[in-house]
């Protein structure tokens, strides 16, 4: 356990280190220039270099790099060019609401997806199923911002049943929690039924059937336990998809996490920003996957760590 | 850019037309009782509140409310008052300002306000440690190449007489001196503020204006106080003004209709301007004043067929420009020339290339090109710009040239413009040219002078006609006040000559409109404020303390 997590970890930092040349290479070909940006519209040449020199902009790209890496191990993450803030400061303000939006995914697709995949199961074949089928497919395939806008229109604007957009209260999580599920809840719902079918068909459950337990009874604690085990395992895998889906969701609704964050500067090119988002992201990607791999055999012996 | 260009896009407005309006305002607004407060949204973040940094449509007047500088604007109209100067005197030769300062003005932190601190604050903006985007404006103060270099710490021009009292010595006349010293990057700071939060006094500003920041959640929301100490009495009218940031305008609009908010920031989104203007339930509270500000088509000088002026003279023939203004709905009017209307040195006797494809195509046939030619038009990617670009393309295949739209994003279009052998055709639209201050030389020597046309500059056509430079200079030399409308009348001709050569299409000048909630009132000049924009938040009163 102790040698696979070490090799992990150093695979971890790896990929980490893959990002983050790839990402500056990337932005080092912005054709925006950022000493331009800061300089304003009318500045005067020498001016422009004076900037260019004192961000460092004017070294070759190897030597950008490591400045920036260096920096990076002592935690330093840079400044942001038009906030004139650590983009450290800027991601932590913002952490918590994206944290807490997630959070509200999660609730929400695990428990859209799974009951809907339960149902689907014990009506299998019928027309319940194919709806609820139907239904999963178009989560999956709906475009998130179209999600997001139509709940917004339908839930706040015409039945004014919550707020539109903002942050702070229970009733502003729900519209973008649930628009951050919707894609979640549709793959879930689609594993959840195929589980379901498999575990359905074990020997166990003829046999707690036999013995005569009720249907309900056979169903919550024989079938449904052992069909979620291995879709929980997918939930650190999530992680990775909505780190997209906040970028989105979090514009919609005027959610202040790291989404919006990076949403506008990409809008206004603030490399810094982007780049320390982009590692920020990915680092979640990485744990959430290896947690992922971790939780796995503790609740599926079968499943072996090699 | 989208930043300043919306902002002080606007910064000259109705110089006529408002001015008008100024005088009974004033007088109402003696009545008017303080208290109550507003909420006002804006779609982007707030970067940052440092005077010497911000430049952005939503921190402009916010910074504007925070701070004071040595000169200001009648509240809603571009006449140039005095403002933390009692009085100031100038040199017959026009080179010494001389200015006292108003006794007893206090920062918020409770200390005294003086010469000192408007020395401190110039070298602060000028020093290229600070990397202020406006630190170029101050170029005519005597010492700004030593500071800009890096040779000197301080501004030589620049010195403290005695405490209420600051001498500004210029290198060379400068007739726009004055606006230079009304613009936010002349704001007076504290010095021992700025040494106390460093980098982050963005965040933590600390000035003398009408009010003070009290609360500022990032990514959220900041909220601004009265400062009871101002030094102005009876302003601010508020007692408090929040903003909240990261709104969509859509929203923001359907919170308004909510009562949740009283000013959306960002204005009337494209998408719904039919239906809120047409909405009765608006009546009375929607606002719109010419803004002063041109959407032109840039082509670039240098690269060919647009080397030629016969063609630059075409592609003006061809466009037709009501069109592109119905495809915006009407929020806005067709341009014939560089100068919005009401900015001073506009020539309102002056025709422009009219709207005849016939014409264009004959001048094409003697440029040599008579079946045409293919090039590439550039614009920005956002909703009405490639709308607009494509009603453009259309026009010139009337006329037989044959133009790939490329729309990208506004940084890469700006970059593109700055280079010269990149876009041969730009629509500025959404990052066109607004004045910086109301004055014509703000629109020729950033944009269409031989300096300007270098490498990431913004002269995209990369026009140089180094005699209508000289004219620029001499015309900027004149800085006796008596002498302003000569001054005017001089630009009014360099703008005529440049029209000759042709190197822009100028489409339209932009409408701003502007809705507020029945909570909150004020002079229409003063929501559309020409220098504090978009908003005077200084002069917005609350109807229910009335």
């Amino acid at each position: 356990m102790a040698a696979y997590l070490l090799r992990r970890l150093i695979q971890a930092v790896l990929i980490l280190l893959g990002v983050s040349i790839v990402t500056f290479l990337l932005l080092f070909l912005v054709p925006a220039d950022p000493a331009r940006q800061i300089a304003g519209r009318s500045a005067t040449p020498a001016m422009v270099e004076s900037i260019r020199e004192q961000l460092g902009l004017n070294l070759p790209i190897y030597q950008q790099y490591w400045r920036y890496l260096s920096a990076l191990l002592h935690g330093d993450l840079g400044r942001s060019y038009l906030q004139r803030t650590d983009v450290s400061t800027l991601v932590w303000a913002r952490l918590p609401a994206s944290l807490l939006l997630m959070a509200g995914g999660i609730v929400c697709e695990l428990v859209l997806g799974l009951t809907m995949g339960l149902v689907a199961a014990l009506r299998r074949n019928s027309r319940l199923d194919q709806g609820l089928m139907i239904a999963s497919f178009v989560g999956v395939s709906a475009p998130q911002f179209v999600v997001g806008i139509l709940l917004l229109y339908v839930f706040a604007v015409k039945l004014n049943w919550f707020p539109i957009g903002g942050y702070g209260s229970f009733s502003q999580l729900v519209l973008p929690s649930l628009t951050l599920g919707v894609l979640g809840a549709g793959w879930y719902s689609r594993m959840m039924r195929s589980a379901m079918l498999d575990v359905l068909r074990q020997d166990y459950i003829r046999t707690a059937r036999a013995k005569g337990l009720a249907r309900l009874r056979v169903i919550f604690r024989h079938a449904v336990p052992n069909a979620i085990l291995p879709i929980v395992a997918m939930i650190g895998i999530d992680v990775g998809i909505f780190m997209s889906g906040i970028v989105v969701v979090e514009s919609v609704y005027g959610w202040p996490g790291i989404g919006q964050l990076t949403w506008q500067a990409i809008q206004r090119v603030d490399i810094p920003i982007i780049m320390g988002v982009t590692l920020i992201s990915a680092c979640a990607i990485v744990l959430g996957n290896l947690l992922a791999d971790l939780i796995a055999p503790m609740i599926d012996p079968r499943i072996k760590l090699r | 850019m989208k930043t300043r260009g919306l902002l002080l896009s606007t910064a000259l407005a109705g110089l006529i037309g408002l001015a008008a309006f100024a005088t009974p305002a004033a007088a109402f607004e003696e009545n008017i009782k303080q208290g109550g407060s507003m909420v006002v949204t804006y779609k982007d973040d707030v970067a940052t509140l440092d005077p010497a940094i911000g430049y952005d449509w939503q921190n402009w007047s916010m910074i504007k409310s925070l701070f004071t500088r040595l000169m200001d604007y009648e509240p809603g109209t571009s006449k140039l008052t005095k403002d933390l100067a009692d009085d100031y005197t100038v040199s017959p030769d026009g080179l010494v300002y001389t200015f006292k300062l108003h006794h007893g003005v206090k920062f918020t932190n409770g200390r005294e306000l003086t010469a000192d601190d408007v020395k401190y604050s110039l070298d602060r903006a000028t020093n290229p440690k600070t990397q202020s985007p406006g630190a170029s404006f101050f170029k005519s103060i005597k010492g700004y190449d030593d500071i800009a270099g890096g040779k000197a710490d301080t501004l030589a021009g620049v010195s403290v007489v005695d405490p209420y009292t600051v001498k500004i010595e210029l290198a060379h006349a400068d007739a726009t001196i004055l606006q230079v010293l009304a613009l936010n990057f002349a704001s007076v700071v504290p010095k021992e503020e700025v040494e106390k939060a460093g980098a982050d006094f963005g965040k933590h500003p600390v000035g003398s204006g009408a009010f003070k920041l009290s609360e500022w959640t990032l990514g959220q929301r900041i909220v601004f106080e009265r400062n009871k100490d101002y030094f102005k009495a009876g302003v601010p009218k508020l007692d408090q003004v929040t903003f909240e940031v990261g709104q969509e305008p859509v929203v923001a609009l359907l919170r308004m209709q909510r009562g949740e908010v009283d000013l959306p920031g960002d204005g009337i989104p494209p998408a719904k301007y039919m239906e809120v203007t047409k909405d009765p339930a608006y009546q009375g509270r929607i606002l719109r004043t010419a803004d002063l500000k041109t959407s032109y088509i840039t082509m670039n000088t240098r690269m060919k067929p647009f080397d030629d002026v016969r063609v630059r003279k075409a592609v003006n023939m061809a466009i037709n420009k009501d069109r592109i203004v119905r495809v915006i709905n009407g929020r806005a009017t067709p341009a014939n020339q560089v100068l919005p209307p009401d900015m001073p040195g506009y020539d309102k006797d002056y025709k422009g290339y009219s709207y005849d494809p016939a014409k264009a195509k004959d001048l094409l046939k003697e440029a040599g090109l008579a079946d045409g030619f293919e090039t590439t038009i550039f614009t920005n990617n956002t909703d009405p710009n490639p709308r607009i670009t494509q009603a453009i393309q259309q026009d010139l295949a009337a006329v037989g040239i044959k133009a790939t739209i490329k729309a990208l994003d506004q940084a890469n279009v700006i970059a593109a413009g700055g280079e010269p052998d990149q876009a041969p055709m730009i629509w500025s639209g959404g990052m066109a040219w607004g004045a910086d201050f109301p004055d014509p030389s703000d629109f020729y020597g950033p944009i269409l002078s031989c300096a300007s046309a270098t490498k990431g500059g913004w002269n995209w056509s990369w026009y140089c006609n180094k005699d209508l430079d000289q004219q620029g200079l001499d015309a900027d030399a004149m800085a006796d006040p008596a002498k302003a409308e000569e001054r005017y009348a001089k630009w009014k001709g360099i703008f005529d000559k440049v029209m000759d050569d042709a190197p822009w299409v100028p489409v339209f000048n932009d409408a701003r409109i502007s809705v507020h909630s029945p909570k909150i009132g004020g002079s229409d000049a003063q929501f559309l404020d020409l220098v504090h924009q978009p908003v005077n938040y200084d002069y917005i009163y609350a109807t229910d303390v009335q």
